[in-house]
Parts: C-alpha cells; structure tokens; sequence
C-alpha cells in the first residue's frame, strides 16, 4: 500500500476533493442549523465557511487551490440571480396591488441600508476597500459579490459581511417589530428582505407566511436597487 | 430540467452583453433578472416552464456562497483591525434599514389606502 502522503499530494490539488468538502461541509453546517431548532445566529453558511477555513489551515491549503474545486458552486451564483425572476413574476399581482408602499419601502429601506453603514464606517475610520466591500451588504449574496467585484471590493470580504447581515436581521426583526408595535405582516416581511436578504427571508417565512413571501420579493427587488445605489453612494464617501 | 436550465444562462449571458454593450453600472446577471422578468410578463407558459428548476437553486442559495464565504481566511487581519467600524456600520445599518423599510410601507400603505393585511 502506498504512502498516505503521496496519495494526499494528489487529493490536495485536486479539485474534486475541495468540491466533495465544500458540500460535505454545507451538509454538516444544514445538520447543525437544524439540531439548533433553525435558530439564525446558527448560520449553515457561517458554520460551513469555518469547517473549511479550519480545514485549509490544518492541511496548509491555499485558498486558491481550494477555490480551484469550489468554484463550481461558484459559478451558480450567477443562473442563482437570473432565477429570482421566478418569484418576482409569481409576485406579480401583490406587487400591483400595493405598489406604491412597495416602491417607498424599498427605496427607503435599501437607501437607508448603503448610506448608514457607508456613513458609519467612514466616520469610524474604515479603509475604502473594506467601504467597497460593505456598500452591497444588504443585498442578496450572489449580487453583492457581483457589485463588489465591480467596486474593486473583495468578493470574499463581501461574502462574509452580506452573511453577518443577514444573520444581524434575521436574530434582530422579531423583538424590533414587536417593541415598536409594527402589525403589518407585508411591511415587516417585504423589510426584512430589502434590508438581510436570504437569511432574514428565511426567517420572515418561519414567523408568518405573508410575511415570507413579502421578504422574497424585498430581496429580489433590492437586488436590482442596490446594483444602482451602491456605486453612487461609495462615490459620496470613498 | 436542462430547458430551464439554458433558458437561465442564457438570460444571464444576454444580461452580460447588454451591461457591457451599454456600460450599466450592474452586474450581468441583474440585467439578466430583469430581462426574464420582461420576458415571463409576456410569455407566462415560459415562467412555469422554468420555476421547478428556479425554484431548486433557490432553496439551496446558502450553498453557493460557501466557496467565497471560506475567503474569510484571508481576511481576518483585516477583521481585527476594523472590527469596530464594520460591526457598528452592519449592526446600525440593518437596524436602520429594517425600521426605515417598514415605516416607508406602512405610511404609504395608509395615505394610499392600500388597507391594513
């Protein structure tokens, strides 16, 4: 039998063993989500990213030998975004009906969210590539990586902060809601998905379904109005 | 299941050339979801075509940003030392965000007379 290490200089670099990982380790990260009775601060994707990075600095992997396996998954964030047209259309009547308060929402909502953490961190201090990083945060993740790469942020900075975003929200808008005595399941929903994307919509679907499915059609729309606003407002403060 | 499939990516590789063709400050695949969305406005059999496929991408998005998610270890210097700006700026901007959204939605809601649900 061969020497394990010689066989490990093969599974090291190759890219199946680091895709085989990254779906091993989303599996266990889901497993534990569910053990945790679907509590947001234990995130599937948090506990997932931390099995890896665990993993990488145990065996001394590179990141970009790494990536080199996980870039498949990568790669769907793009047909991901395409596919939140399905919801946008299957929305289409309730985004009729209530236009109005949908566009005012969403315009306040996703303005609020780029202006106040660009405004906040530039006061305190932070550098313009962690800035380019934070100004696509509240939006879905396929779509902020997209925007900071576009910023000169670094998509795997934006990755992390887009997470902790979602999982701020997602642990944060029930009490919120309640102590400000906000009834509405549509305006709690349709802002919880403007402001933590994925992560708050999945939330927003275990509380009250109305206000899931107005969660859903928040992140998609903010989708599109932070690939506007973002840019706009990093040339305010950058 | 391989229809929707190329209906999504090509969606997507038409929103990667109308950014480019046009300079939009949007990453392709945006461009793409708006341009499906046109298209299933007018061709409603092509949006039930492509839903069971959307919709089982969709319920496993958490998995997609596993790989840049791992990035992280190659940032937590950078972490550390702005760990107090991007916590304040994540945590009071959601907050905000959240309270900002809704109000705006209740508002309009009640001047509109879009009703209570």
């Amino acid at each position: 039998m061969r020497e394990f290490t010689e066989i490990w200089s093969y599974l090291a670099t190759a890219p199946l063993t680091w895709l085989a990982a990254t779906l091993a380790a989303y599996v266990a990260g889901d497993a534990a989500f569910r053990a945790a009775g679907r509590r947001p601060a234990v995130n599937p994707v948090l506990v997932a990213a931390a099995l890896l990075a665990a993993l990488l600095w145990a065996t001394g992997t590179p990141y970009a030998d790494y990536f080199e396996g996980a870039q498949f998954v990568h790669f769907l964030l793009g047909p991901a975004t395409v596919a939140l047209a399905v919801p946008l259309w299957q929305q289409r009547a309730v985004v009729r009906r209530a236009a109005l308060p949908l566009a005012a929402a969403l315009a306040a909502g996703s303005a609020t969210a780029v202006l106040t953490a660009l405004g906040l961190a530039a006061a305190l201090g932070a550098s313009p590539a962690t800035l380019a990083a934070l100004a696509p945060k509240s939006a879905t993740a396929p779509v902020a990586i997209g925007i900071a790469e576009r910023l000169g942020g670094s998509p795997t900075l934006t990755a992390v902060l887009v997470i902790l975003t979602g999982i701020i929200g997602a642990v944060a808008v029930t009490p919120l809601f309640n102590a400000l005595g906000l009834r509405d399941w549509r305006a709690r929903g349709f802002a919880t998905g403007v402001a933590a994307h994925g992560i708050g919509t999945a939330r927003a679907f275990q509380v009250n379904d109305t206000a899931g499915s107005f969660a859903g059609l928040g992140m998609a729309m903010n989708a599109v109005l932070t690939a506007v606003l973002a840019p706009l407002a990093l040339a305010l403060f950058g | 299941m391989i229809p929707a499939l190329a209906i999504l990516l090509l969606a997507q590789l038409a929103g990667e050339t109308l950014v480019r063709a046009l300079s939009l400050p949007l990453p392709g695949p945006v461009a793409g979801l708006v341009l499906l969305t046109l298209v299933f406005l007018a061709r409603p059999r092509l949006a039930e075509a492509v839903r069971p496929v959307a919709q089982a991408i969709l319920a496993h998005l958490a998995l997609l940003f596993v790989p840049a998610g791992t990035g992280v270890v190659g940032h937590l210097d950078r972490l550390g030392a702005e760990a107090l700006p991007i916590l304040a700026a994540l945590v009071v901007s959601t907050l905000a965000a959240l309270v900002a959204g809704a109000a705006a939605f209740v508002l309009v809601a009640r001047a509109t007379g879009a009703g209570d649900a």
